[in-house]
Protein backbone atom coordinates (compact mmCIF):
# COMPACT_ATOMS: atom_id res chain seq x y z
CA UNK A 1 0.00 0.00 0.00
CA UNK A 2 2.82 2.78 0.89
CA UNK A 3 4.86 1.38 -2.49
CA UNK A 4 1.56 1.87 -4.74
CA UNK A 5 1.14 5.08 -2.84
CA UNK A 6 4.55 6.29 -3.35
CA UNK A 7 4.15 5.29 -6.60
CA UNK A 8 1.53 7.41 -7.47
CA UNK A 9 3.09 10.42 -6.05
CA UNK A 10 6.09 9.48 -8.05
CA UNK A 11 3.81 9.83 -11.16
CA UNK A 12 1.97 13.18 -10.05
CA UNK A 13 5.47 14.62 -9.16
CA UNK A 14 6.69 13.05 -13.11
CA UNK A 15 3.76 14.23 -14.67
CA UNK A 16 3.66 17.94 -12.94
CA UNK A 17 7.39 17.97 -13.87
CA UNK A 18 6.23 17.58 -17.47
CA UNK A 19 3.58 19.85 -17.66
CA UNK A 20 6.26 22.90 -16.60
CA UNK A 21 8.88 21.60 -19.06
CA UNK A 22 5.99 21.55 -21.67
CA UNK A 23 3.89 24.67 -20.76
CA UNK A 24 5.30 26.75 -23.78
CA UNK A 25 4.57 23.93 -26.41
CA UNK A 26 1.63 22.85 -24.54
CA UNK A 27 1.02 18.85 -23.69
CA UNK A 28 -1.81 18.65 -25.93
CA UNK A 29 -3.54 16.37 -22.55
CA UNK A 30 -3.31 19.29 -20.55
CA UNK A 31 -5.12 21.31 -22.93
CA UNK A 32 -8.87 22.00 -21.93
CA UNK A 33 -10.23 23.05 -24.79
CA UNK A 34 -11.21 19.71 -25.95
CA UNK A 35 -11.87 18.21 -22.27
CA UNK A 36 -15.81 18.23 -22.43
CA UNK A 37 -15.79 17.33 -25.97
CA UNK A 38 -13.84 13.97 -24.87
CA UNK A 39 -16.35 13.62 -22.32
CA UNK A 40 -18.98 14.04 -23.96
CA UNK A 41 -18.04 11.74 -26.68
CA UNK A 42 -16.60 9.07 -24.28
CA UNK A 43 -20.27 8.76 -22.12
CA UNK A 44 -22.15 8.52 -25.66
CA UNK A 45 -19.95 5.66 -26.86
CA UNK A 46 -19.16 3.48 -24.61
CA UNK A 47 -22.64 4.42 -23.14
CA UNK A 48 -23.82 2.78 -26.65
CA UNK A 49 -21.65 0.22 -26.52
CA UNK A 50 -22.11 -1.34 -23.18
CA UNK A 51 -26.00 -0.82 -23.80
CA UNK A 52 -25.98 -2.88 -26.78
CA UNK A 53 -23.29 -5.48 -25.29
CA UNK A 54 -25.23 -6.14 -22.54
CA UNK A 55 -28.65 -5.97 -24.00
CA UNK A 56 -27.93 -8.02 -26.93
CA UNK A 57 -24.54 -9.28 -27.42
CA UNK A 58 -23.32 -11.13 -24.12
CA UNK A 59 -26.42 -13.05 -23.42
CA UNK A 60 -26.11 -14.11 -26.67
CA UNK A 61 -22.65 -15.26 -26.25
CA UNK A 62 -23.69 -16.85 -22.88
CA UNK A 63 -26.51 -18.83 -24.24
CA UNK A 64 -24.60 -19.96 -26.72
CA UNK A 65 -21.66 -21.17 -24.33
CA UNK A 66 -24.49 -23.00 -22.30
CA UNK A 67 -26.16 -24.61 -25.30
CA UNK A 68 -22.70 -25.97 -26.40
CA UNK A 69 -21.91 -27.15 -23.25
CA UNK A 70 -25.50 -28.76 -22.41
CA UNK A 71 -25.04 -30.54 -26.00
CA UNK A 72 -21.74 -31.88 -25.19
CA UNK A 73 -22.58 -33.05 -21.80
CA UNK A 74 -25.96 -34.48 -23.97
CA UNK A 75 -24.13 -36.11 -26.07
CA UNK A 76 -21.64 -37.82 -23.58
CA UNK A 77 -23.63 -39.12 -21.58
CA UNK A 78 -25.94 -40.55 -24.71
CA UNK A 79 -22.38 -41.80 -26.11
CA UNK A 80 -22.06 -43.51 -22.19
CA UNK A 81 -25.52 -45.34 -21.99
CA UNK A 82 -24.98 -46.89 -26.06
CA UNK A 83 -21.12 -48.16 -24.80
CA UNK A 84 -23.21 -49.86 -21.91
CA UNK A 85 -26.02 -51.31 -24.29
CA UNK A 86 -23.22 -52.78 -26.38
CA UNK A 87 -21.17 -53.97 -23.55
CA UNK A 88 -24.55 -55.94 -22.26
CA UNK A 89 -24.83 -56.96 -26.09
CA UNK A 90 -21.57 -58.34 -26.47
CA UNK A 91 -22.03 -60.42 -22.96
CA UNK A 92 -25.12 -61.75 -24.58
CA UNK A 93 -23.52 -62.82 -27.57
CA UNK A 94 -20.21 -64.08 -26.35
CA UNK A 95 -23.07 -66.35 -23.71
CA UNK A 96 -24.94 -67.00 -26.96
CA UNK A 97 -22.00 -68.76 -28.33
CA UNK A 98 -21.29 -70.32 -25.77
CA UNK A 99 -24.13 -72.22 -24.74
CA UNK A 100 -24.48 -72.92 -28.68
CA UNK A 101 -20.64 -74.53 -28.54
CA UNK A 102 -21.91 -76.48 -25.72
CA UNK A 103 -25.00 -77.48 -27.05
CA UNK A 104 -22.93 -78.58 -30.08
CA UNK A 105 -20.64 -80.63 -27.76
CA UNK A 106 -23.64 -82.21 -26.34
CA UNK A 107 -24.90 -83.47 -30.08
CA UNK A 108 -21.63 -84.86 -30.91
CA UNK A 109 -21.02 -87.07 -27.64
CA UNK A 110 -24.71 -87.99 -27.69
CA UNK A 111 -24.41 -88.98 -31.79
CA UNK A 112 -20.68 -90.77 -31.16
CA UNK A 113 -22.37 -92.83 -27.66
CA UNK A 114 -25.10 -93.74 -30.18
CA UNK A 115 -22.84 -94.98 -33.16
CA UNK A 116 -20.11 -96.53 -30.89
CA UNK A 117 -23.35 -98.77 -29.02
CA UNK A 118 -24.42 -99.68 -32.40
CA UNK A 119 -21.43 -100.48 -33.58
CA UNK A 120 -20.89 -102.70 -30.61
CA UNK A 121 -24.28 -104.38 -30.90
CA UNK A 122 -23.43 -105.36 -34.75
CA UNK A 123 -20.18 -106.85 -33.55
CA UNK A 124 -21.59 -108.58 -30.70
CA UNK A 125 -24.13 -109.98 -32.90
CA UNK A 126 -22.35 -110.52 -35.64
CA UNK A 127 -19.42 -112.72 -33.50
CA UNK A 128 -22.06 -115.04 -32.01
CA UNK A 129 -23.71 -115.63 -36.06
CA UNK A 130 -19.83 -116.77 -36.70
CA UNK A 131 -19.39 -118.63 -33.54
CA UNK A 132 -22.58 -120.17 -34.19
CA UNK A 133 -22.01 -121.12 -37.83
CA UNK A 134 -18.15 -122.48 -36.55
CA UNK A 135 -19.53 -124.34 -34.03
CA UNK A 136 -22.23 -126.38 -36.32
CA UNK A 137 -19.33 -126.64 -38.38
CA UNK A 138 -16.97 -127.81 -36.30
CA UNK A 139 -19.66 -130.76 -35.10
CA UNK A 140 -20.71 -131.59 -38.99
CA UNK A 141 -17.07 -132.20 -39.24
CA UNK A 142 -16.60 -134.21 -36.52
CA UNK A 143 -19.61 -136.07 -37.30
CA UNK A 144 -18.42 -136.84 -40.52
CA UNK A 145 -15.05 -138.10 -38.90
CA UNK A 146 -16.16 -140.31 -36.05
CA UNK A 147 -18.53 -141.72 -39.24
CA UNK A 148 -16.54 -142.00 -41.93
CA UNK A 149 -13.74 -145.00 -40.30
CA UNK A 150 -16.85 -147.37 -39.98
CA UNK A 151 -18.37 -146.22 -43.53
CA UNK A 152 -14.50 -147.05 -44.96
CA UNK A 153 -14.64 -150.29 -43.36
CA UNK A 154 -18.56 -151.04 -44.34
CA UNK A 155 -17.19 -150.52 -47.75
CA UNK A 156 -14.23 -152.28 -47.30
CA UNK A 157 -15.73 -155.36 -46.39
CA UNK A 158 -18.18 -155.11 -49.07
CA UNK A 159 -15.95 -154.11 -51.99
CA UNK A 160 -13.32 -157.62 -50.46
CA UNK A 161 -16.21 -159.30 -50.52
CA UNK A 162 -17.37 -158.74 -54.25
CA UNK A 163 -14.16 -158.92 -55.19
CA UNK A 164 -13.46 -162.00 -53.93
CA UNK A 165 -17.19 -163.09 -54.99
CA UNK A 166 -16.13 -162.29 -58.52
CA UNK A 167 -12.32 -164.03 -58.21
CA UNK A 168 -13.12 -167.08 -56.66
CA UNK A 169 -16.84 -167.59 -56.88
CA UNK A 170 -17.01 -168.32 -53.23
CA UNK A 171 -18.89 -166.79 -50.56
CA UNK A 172 -16.76 -165.50 -47.32
CA UNK A 173 -18.48 -165.08 -44.16
CA UNK A 174 -18.58 -161.20 -43.50
CA UNK A 175 -17.38 -161.68 -40.48
CA UNK A 176 -13.93 -162.78 -41.42
CA UNK A 177 -13.46 -160.29 -43.84
CA UNK A 178 -13.92 -157.59 -41.62
CA UNK A 179 -11.46 -158.82 -39.04
CA UNK A 180 -9.02 -158.86 -41.86
CA UNK A 181 -9.93 -155.34 -42.67
CA UNK A 182 -10.05 -154.51 -39.78
CA UNK A 183 -5.90 -155.49 -39.43
CA UNK A 184 -4.74 -154.45 -42.33
CA UNK A 185 -6.37 -150.93 -41.58
CA UNK A 186 -4.75 -151.00 -38.52
CA UNK A 187 -1.71 -151.99 -39.84
CA UNK A 188 -1.45 -148.79 -42.38
CA UNK A 189 -2.83 -146.36 -39.53
CA UNK B 1 3.96 15.96 -29.21
CA UNK B 2 2.04 16.12 -32.18
CA UNK B 3 0.22 12.76 -32.30
CA UNK B 4 -1.87 13.33 -29.04
CA UNK B 5 -2.91 16.75 -31.01
CA UNK B 6 -7.23 17.33 -30.87
CA UNK B 7 -8.78 18.97 -33.58
CA UNK B 8 -12.00 19.40 -34.76
CA UNK B 9 -13.69 17.48 -37.63
CA UNK B 10 -16.58 18.93 -39.31
CA UNK B 11 -18.63 21.56 -38.33
CA UNK B 12 -18.35 22.95 -34.80
CA UNK B 13 -21.07 22.16 -32.35
CA UNK B 14 -21.68 24.33 -28.93
CA UNK B 15 -24.14 24.29 -26.32
CA UNK B 16 -23.90 27.32 -24.33
CA UNK B 17 -20.42 28.15 -23.89
CA UNK B 18 -19.28 24.35 -24.20
CA UNK B 19 -17.50 22.82 -26.88
CA UNK B 20 -19.02 18.99 -27.80
CA UNK B 21 -17.42 19.27 -31.33
CA UNK B 22 -16.95 15.96 -33.31
CA UNK B 23 -13.21 15.54 -32.92
CA UNK B 24 -10.24 12.83 -33.94
CA UNK B 25 -10.77 11.62 -30.45
CA UNK B 26 -14.52 10.97 -30.86
CA UNK B 27 -13.97 9.51 -34.15
CA UNK B 28 -11.69 6.93 -32.56
CA UNK B 29 -14.16 6.32 -30.01
CA UNK B 30 -16.58 5.74 -32.54
CA UNK B 31 -14.83 3.32 -34.49
CA UNK B 32 -13.42 1.21 -31.19
CA UNK B 33 -16.62 0.85 -29.88
CA UNK B 34 -18.05 0.10 -33.57
CA UNK B 35 -15.13 -2.56 -33.67
CA UNK B 36 -15.86 -4.19 -30.49
CA UNK B 37 -20.09 -4.13 -31.59
CA UNK B 38 -19.35 -5.73 -35.00
CA UNK B 39 -16.61 -8.09 -33.47
CA UNK B 40 -18.99 -9.39 -31.22
CA UNK B 41 -22.56 -9.41 -32.91
CA UNK B 42 -20.61 -11.51 -35.66
CA UNK B 43 -19.26 -13.84 -32.91
CA UNK B 44 -22.78 -14.78 -31.22
CA UNK B 45 -24.78 -14.31 -34.66
CA UNK B 46 -24.49 -18.44 -35.72
CA UNK B 47 -24.50 -21.02 -32.88
CA UNK B 48 -22.70 -23.82 -34.42
CA UNK B 49 -21.25 -26.27 -32.31
CA UNK B 50 -17.40 -26.66 -33.63
CA UNK B 51 -17.09 -22.22 -33.42
CA UNK B 52 -15.77 -20.61 -36.36
CA UNK B 53 -12.81 -18.15 -36.40
CA UNK B 54 -14.90 -14.83 -34.88
CA UNK B 55 -17.35 -16.98 -32.64
CA UNK B 56 -14.38 -18.59 -31.16
CA UNK B 57 -13.03 -14.98 -30.69
CA UNK B 58 -16.33 -13.91 -28.76
CA UNK B 59 -16.31 -17.06 -27.03
CA UNK B 60 -12.53 -16.89 -25.48
CA UNK B 61 -12.48 -13.45 -24.80
CA UNK B 62 -15.85 -13.48 -22.83
CA UNK B 63 -14.67 -16.82 -20.59
CA UNK B 64 -11.43 -14.77 -20.46
CA UNK B 65 -13.26 -11.82 -18.71
CA UNK B 66 -16.09 -14.09 -16.94
CA UNK B 67 -12.95 -15.92 -15.33
CA UNK B 68 -10.97 -13.04 -14.46
CA UNK B 69 -14.17 -11.49 -12.72
CA UNK B 70 -14.80 -14.92 -10.45
CA UNK B 71 -11.25 -15.18 -9.68
CA UNK B 72 -11.01 -11.86 -8.17
CA UNK B 73 -14.48 -10.58 -7.09
CA UNK B 74 -16.42 -13.99 -6.73
CA UNK B 75 -19.46 -15.16 -7.75
CA UNK B 76 -21.36 -11.74 -6.57
CA UNK B 77 -20.04 -9.67 -9.33
CA UNK B 78 -21.72 -11.69 -11.76
CA UNK B 79 -24.26 -8.78 -12.19
CA UNK B 80 -21.48 -6.01 -13.29
CA UNK B 81 -20.15 -8.77 -15.63
CA UNK B 82 -20.77 -6.67 -18.65
CA UNK B 83 -19.77 -3.43 -17.40
CA UNK B 84 -16.24 -4.87 -16.81
CA UNK B 85 -16.31 -7.06 -19.83
CA UNK B 86 -17.47 -3.82 -22.16
CA UNK B 87 -14.70 -1.72 -20.53
CA UNK B 88 -12.22 -3.77 -21.14
CA UNK B 89 -13.11 -4.34 -24.55
CA UNK B 90 -13.41 -0.47 -25.05
CA UNK B 91 -9.90 -0.35 -23.28
CA UNK B 92 -7.88 -2.53 -25.06
CA UNK B 93 -9.80 -1.65 -28.25
CA UNK B 94 -8.69 1.71 -28.14
CA UNK B 95 -5.17 1.09 -26.85
CA UNK B 96 -4.85 -1.07 -29.83
CA UNK B 97 -5.95 1.24 -32.55
CA UNK B 98 -3.60 3.73 -31.36
CA UNK B 99 -1.34 1.17 -32.36
CA UNK B 100 -1.89 1.72 -36.23
CA UNK B 101 0.45 4.63 -37.71
CA UNK B 102 -1.33 8.06 -37.97
CA UNK B 103 -3.94 6.57 -35.88
CA UNK B 104 -4.71 9.04 -32.53
CA UNK B 105 -4.57 6.59 -29.28
CA UNK B 106 -7.66 8.09 -27.25
CA UNK B 107 -6.21 6.16 -23.96
CA UNK B 108 -3.37 8.84 -24.06
CA UNK B 109 -5.57 11.39 -22.95
CA UNK B 110 -5.86 11.89 -19.03
CA UNK B 111 -9.10 12.86 -19.34
CA UNK B 112 -10.76 9.93 -20.73
CA UNK B 113 -9.08 7.75 -18.19
CA UNK B 114 -9.73 9.61 -15.61
CA UNK B 115 -13.59 9.77 -16.55
CA UNK B 116 -13.26 5.91 -16.54
CA UNK B 117 -11.38 5.75 -13.58
CA UNK B 118 -13.80 8.12 -11.57
CA UNK B 119 -16.92 6.64 -12.83
CA UNK B 120 -15.72 3.21 -11.61
CA UNK B 121 -14.50 4.88 -8.39
CA UNK B 122 -17.67 6.42 -7.88
CA UNK B 123 -19.78 3.32 -9.27
CA UNK B 124 -18.23 1.49 -6.34
CA UNK B 125 -18.13 3.00 -3.60
CA UNK B 126 -21.90 3.66 -4.11
CA UNK B 127 -22.49 -0.56 -4.59
CA UNK B 128 -20.58 -0.42 -1.14
CA UNK B 129 -21.98 2.03 0.62
CA UNK B 130 -25.72 0.00 -0.59
CA UNK B 131 -24.09 -3.39 0.25
CA UNK B 132 -23.10 -2.79 4.00
CA UNK B 133 -24.08 0.87 4.64
CA UNK B 134 -21.99 2.88 6.91
CA UNK B 135 -20.39 -0.22 7.82
CA UNK B 136 -18.44 0.35 4.72
CA UNK B 137 -16.02 2.81 6.26
CA UNK B 138 -14.54 -0.12 8.52
CA UNK B 139 -12.74 -0.73 4.51
CA UNK B 140 -10.53 2.07 6.46
CA UNK B 141 -9.90 0.28 9.98
CA UNK B 142 -7.63 -2.87 9.14
CA UNK B 143 -8.02 -5.67 11.64
CA UNK B 144 -5.16 -6.34 14.04
CA UNK B 145 -3.57 -2.96 14.05
CA UNK B 146 -2.29 -1.65 17.40
CA UNK B 147 -4.27 0.99 18.61
CA UNK B 148 -1.84 3.19 18.64
CA UNK B 149 -0.84 3.30 15.40
CA UNK B 150 -4.49 3.88 14.36
CA UNK B 151 -5.02 7.12 13.64
CA UNK B 152 -2.29 7.12 11.42
CA UNK B 153 -3.00 4.01 9.32
CA UNK B 154 -6.55 5.44 9.31
CA UNK B 155 -5.12 8.35 7.69
CA UNK B 156 -2.79 6.47 5.17
CA UNK B 157 -5.92 4.29 4.21
CA UNK B 158 -8.37 7.31 3.63
CA UNK B 159 -5.80 8.66 1.11
CA UNK B 160 -5.09 5.68 -0.66
CA UNK B 161 -8.55 4.56 -1.17
CA UNK B 162 -8.90 8.39 -2.92
CA UNK B 163 -5.75 7.91 -4.43
CA UNK B 164 -7.54 5.18 -6.88
CA UNK B 165 -9.38 7.02 -9.40
CA UNK B 166 -5.78 9.23 -9.89
CA UNK B 167 -3.22 6.10 -10.08
CA UNK B 168 -5.58 4.03 -12.07
CA UNK B 169 -6.14 6.88 -14.73
CA UNK B 170 -2.86 8.22 -14.61
CA UNK B 171 -1.34 4.30 -15.16
CA UNK B 172 -3.35 3.81 -18.24
CA UNK B 173 -2.69 7.12 -19.71
CA UNK B 174 1.10 7.64 -18.80
CA UNK B 175 1.71 4.09 -20.10
CA UNK B 176 0.10 4.72 -23.90
CA UNK B 177 1.57 8.27 -23.54
CA UNK B 178 5.40 7.35 -22.72
CA UNK B 179 4.85 4.64 -25.24
CA UNK B 180 3.74 6.71 -28.01
CA UNK B 181 6.61 8.91 -27.47
CA UNK B 182 8.67 6.97 -27.18
CA UNK B 183 8.12 5.27 -30.45
CA UNK B 184 8.27 8.75 -31.70
CA UNK B 185 11.66 9.82 -30.25
CA UNK B 186 13.14 6.93 -31.67
CA UNK B 187 11.20 7.57 -35.18
CA UNK B 188 12.89 10.78 -34.84
CA UNK B 189 16.57 9.40 -34.55
CA UNK B 190 15.86 7.25 -37.80
CA UNK B 191 15.67 10.18 -39.35
CA UNK B 192 17.87 12.61 -38.22
CA UNK B 193 21.20 9.74 -38.52
CA UNK B 194 19.84 8.96 -41.58
CA UNK B 195 20.89 6.18 -43.71
CA UNK B 196 24.05 5.14 -42.24
CA UNK B 197 23.05 5.13 -38.65
CA UNK B 198 19.96 5.29 -38.93
CA UNK B 199 19.10 1.42 -38.23
CA UNK B 200 19.54 0.65 -34.95
CA UNK B 201 17.01 3.00 -33.60
CA UNK B 202 15.00 1.48 -36.58
CA UNK B 203 15.08 -1.37 -34.99
CA UNK B 204 14.23 -0.33 -31.69
CA UNK B 205 11.55 1.23 -32.77
CA UNK B 206 10.56 -2.45 -34.00
CA UNK B 207 10.86 -3.67 -31.18
CA UNK B 208 9.20 -0.67 -29.24
CA UNK B 209 5.76 -1.43 -31.27
CA UNK B 210 5.61 -5.26 -30.29
CA UNK B 211 6.20 -4.06 -26.57
CA UNK B 212 3.80 -1.37 -26.77
CA UNK B 213 1.28 -3.74 -28.40
CA UNK B 214 2.25 -6.26 -25.51
CA UNK B 215 1.69 -2.87 -23.14
CA UNK B 216 -1.87 -2.03 -24.46
CA UNK B 217 -2.71 -5.45 -23.73
CA UNK B 218 -1.63 -5.59 -20.61
CA UNK B 219 -2.53 -1.83 -19.49
CA UNK B 220 -6.30 -3.15 -20.65
CA UNK B 221 -5.98 -6.25 -18.30
CA UNK B 222 -4.54 -4.12 -15.33
CA UNK B 223 -7.38 -1.78 -15.82
CA UNK B 224 -10.08 -3.95 -15.84
CA UNK B 225 -8.82 -6.35 -12.98
CA UNK B 226 -8.07 -3.44 -10.82
CA UNK B 227 -11.67 -2.86 -11.10
CA UNK B 228 -12.29 -6.26 -10.20
CA UNK B 229 -9.91 -5.79 -7.33
CA UNK B 230 -11.87 -2.33 -5.93
CA UNK B 231 -15.59 -4.47 -7.09
CA UNK B 232 -14.01 -6.90 -4.93
CA UNK B 233 -13.57 -4.53 -1.84
CA UNK B 234 -16.87 -3.13 -2.00
CA UNK B 235 -18.39 -6.48 -2.26
CA UNK B 236 -16.92 -8.70 -0.49
CA UNK B 237 -16.17 -6.40 2.96
CA UNK B 238 -13.11 -8.53 4.65
CA UNK B 239 -12.40 -6.26 7.52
Amino acid sequence: MFLRFSQTLLIYFLLFSYVESAESGGMPQLNPEFWFSQIFWLIITFGIMFILLSKFVLPKISENLELRKAQISENIEAAEKQREESDKKLKEYDQLIINSKNEAKNYFNKAREKILKDVDKKRESLEKEIDEEIDKVEKEILDLKNKSPEKIRKIAVETSSDLIKQIIGVEVNNSSISAIVEDVSRKTN
Amino acid sequence: MYQFNVYRIGPEIKIGEVDLSFTNASLFMVISSLAVLIIFNLGSKKNSLIPNKIQLLAELSYTFVSKMISDTAGSKAKPYFSFIFSLFMFVLFCNMFGMIPYAFTVTSHIIVTFVLAAFIFFGVTIIGFIKHGFGYLKLFVPSGVPVVLLPLIVVIEVISYLSRPVSLSVRLFANMMAGHTMMKVFGGFVISLGIVGGWLPLGFSVALTGLEILVAFLQAYVFAILTCIYLNDALNLHH
